[in-house]
């Protein structure tokens, strides 16, 4: 069974955007999600710059019942049940009624680590001989599974339910577990995505690392720069993107719009192996990893035409593209355009991958590409291989036939995944 | 009247954790918590904890385990209120 895979609905809680049409309206006329703050800079950071969505409490009534938002201290939680609830109604499906669960729909939701405030806030009580004290919320909000367990309980969803984590790599690698799913013919629907909470809890072990920019706290727009020359380290993100993964047959069938169709994707790692470590990528595991992608949509080399990377705005996006160009054989104007969603929204870590996917899928609903605002001094190793006329600064008119998105991650993890338009 | 109070009291905390399809006025003296009203067992702890908060009580396990109905827990609420006198 080899079952074509659609995607149905879209849903996202960005920095630049909560929800789809704000999304939409940001990326389109390059408006960063990137900010300044106070309680950074007060615990002493040397990046005190991030993407944070911002999410006013009235809104979170709107998906939370009030037993819920009780207690509710996991950020990652709030941004996957938002996006995860708007994908799924994006798609026109209804909540599962009361008693019998949806047998063919199912949930892939990713995360890093989720609930890390509500984690403090337990640590605390704990050592203060409390535990007796963490009432009932503390384990479901903490569990990295919560995401989908949240999200399962609310949809009501009875086939496959779970949580995958690959690092950066995570929300790319859940749309093509889901694709797989779809096609082998074990669920109808999967709605995938990934989430990662906000915060210094969660931001403070990378500006230890010193793999953030710490010069552009005055000028935080302009701190997230993939491909340019200036690039120097990557903006810590947060937030959720999810999408609704359908059989080509279930979405015809009840006259579903389809965003795009899923055509193939692979996931690998690098063994951190040759120059492959815990942290930096293994470039023929990364290029193995694009190839066989395209070899999974059963397309070639010269067909995508647009790509979306993962460019964080490290000294990496060299390295990056010059992957892409070998493992697709293809330079100068002959290169497919290019671009990195985190010129706006920063990082998103494990929510990267599925926040960047619904970006390049909102390229097909509205034939274009979005800009790329802070690379005007693209870096010369990607000069040497890239026509500059292939990343560009504003959103530009054009209809896409084949995405490539890829994302790699900590630990040497890379997924790719391959959109094709729909007719 | 203090127990009509206590009642009122514990009425507050109870409905909080009511699946949405139980209305408030389901909550009745011998109403069993998870039978009757549906709670899901795991908001038991949370009760206990509001309860403790409300009345300045400690519930101990045993407590727990004996509070089955709304009643139940009445009785140990006037219960632990007399021991601290």
């Amino acid at each position: 069974m080899n079952r074509r895979v659609m995607i149905t609905g879209l849903g996202i809680c960005a920095p630049n955007g909560v929800g789809v049409s704000n999304f939409y309206d940001s990326m389109l006329k390059g408006i960063s999600g990137i900010r300044f703050h106070q309680e950074l800079a007060d615990l002493g950071f040397g990046c005190q710059i991030a993407g944070k969505p911002e999410i006013p409490d009235s809104l979170k009534e709107a998906y939370f019942t009030k037993l819920q938002l009780r207690g509710l201290n996991s950020s990652g939680l709030v941004y996957g049940v938002m996006a995860g609830t708007d994908a799924w109604k994006d798609a026109g499906l209804s909540l599962t009624g009361k008693d019998c669960p949806d047998w063919d729909s199912g949930i892939i939701f990713g995360t890093g680590i989720l609930g890390i405030d509500k984690l403090r806030e337990s640590i605390y009580l704990i050592d203060d001989n409390n535990a007796r004290r963490l009432g009932s919320s503390s384990v479901m909000q903490t569990m990295a599974s919560g995401i989908s367990a949240y999200l399962g309980g609310i949809l009501g969803c009875g086939n496959q339910v779970t949580t995958n984590s690959s690092a950066c790599a995570t929300g790319t690698e859940g749309v093509i577990m889901g694709m797989e799913r779809i096609r082998s013919g074990k669920a109808e629907r999967m709605l995938v995505g990934s989430c990662n909470d906000s915060g210094p809890y969660i931001w403070g072990g990378f500006d230890a690392m010193r793999i953030l920019p710490s010069y552009y706290n005055h000028n935080p727009q302009e701190a997230s720069r993939p491909m340019s020359a200036s690039a120097s380290g990557f903006v810590p993100g947060s937030g959720a993107g999810a999408m609704v993964l359908e059989s080509l047959e279930s979405a015809l069938g009840r006259g579903a719009k389809i965003y795009a169709e899923v055509l193939g994707g692979a996931v690998n790692s690098g063994g951190q192996r040759g120059v492959g470590s815990m942290t930096a990528p293994n470039s023929q595991a990364v290029q193995k990893c694009i190839l066989e992608a395209l070899n999974d949509a059963g397309i070639e080399k010269s067909e995508v035409d647009v790509i979306n990377g993962h460019l964080t705005a490290t000294s990496k996006d060299a390295e990056e593209i010059k992957n892409w160009s070998e493992a697709l054989g293809r330079t100068g104007k002959d290169f497919p355009y290019i671009n990195a969603t985190k010129g706006l929204v920063g990082h998103c870590l494990a929510a990267s991958g599925s926040v960047e996917c619904v970006a390049a899928l909102l390229q097909f609903r509205e034939a274009l590409v979005f800009g790329n605002p802070n690379c005007h001094d693209l870096h010369p190793e990607i000069l040497d291989l890239v026509d500059p006329s292939k990343i560009p600064l504003k959103t530009i008119s054009h209809r896409p036939r084949i995405t490539a998105k890829a994302s790699f991650g900590f630990g040497d993890v890379n997924a790719c995944v391959i959109f094709k338009e729909y007719k | 009247m203090e127990d009509d109070h206590r009642f009122t009291q514990l009425k507050d905390i109870v409905k909080m954790y009511l699946p949405e399809d139980v209305p408030v006025g389901a909550i009745g003296m011998d109403s069993n918590f998870i039978k009757e009203l549906n709670i899901n067992s795991a908001n038991l702890v949370d009760i206990v904890l509001d309860v403790e908060d409300a009345f300045g009580i400690r519930l101990e396990n045993e407590d727990m385990d004996r509070m089955q109905t709304v009643r139940d827990a009445l009785n140990i609420i006037t219960q632990k209120l007399r021991d601290k006198k």
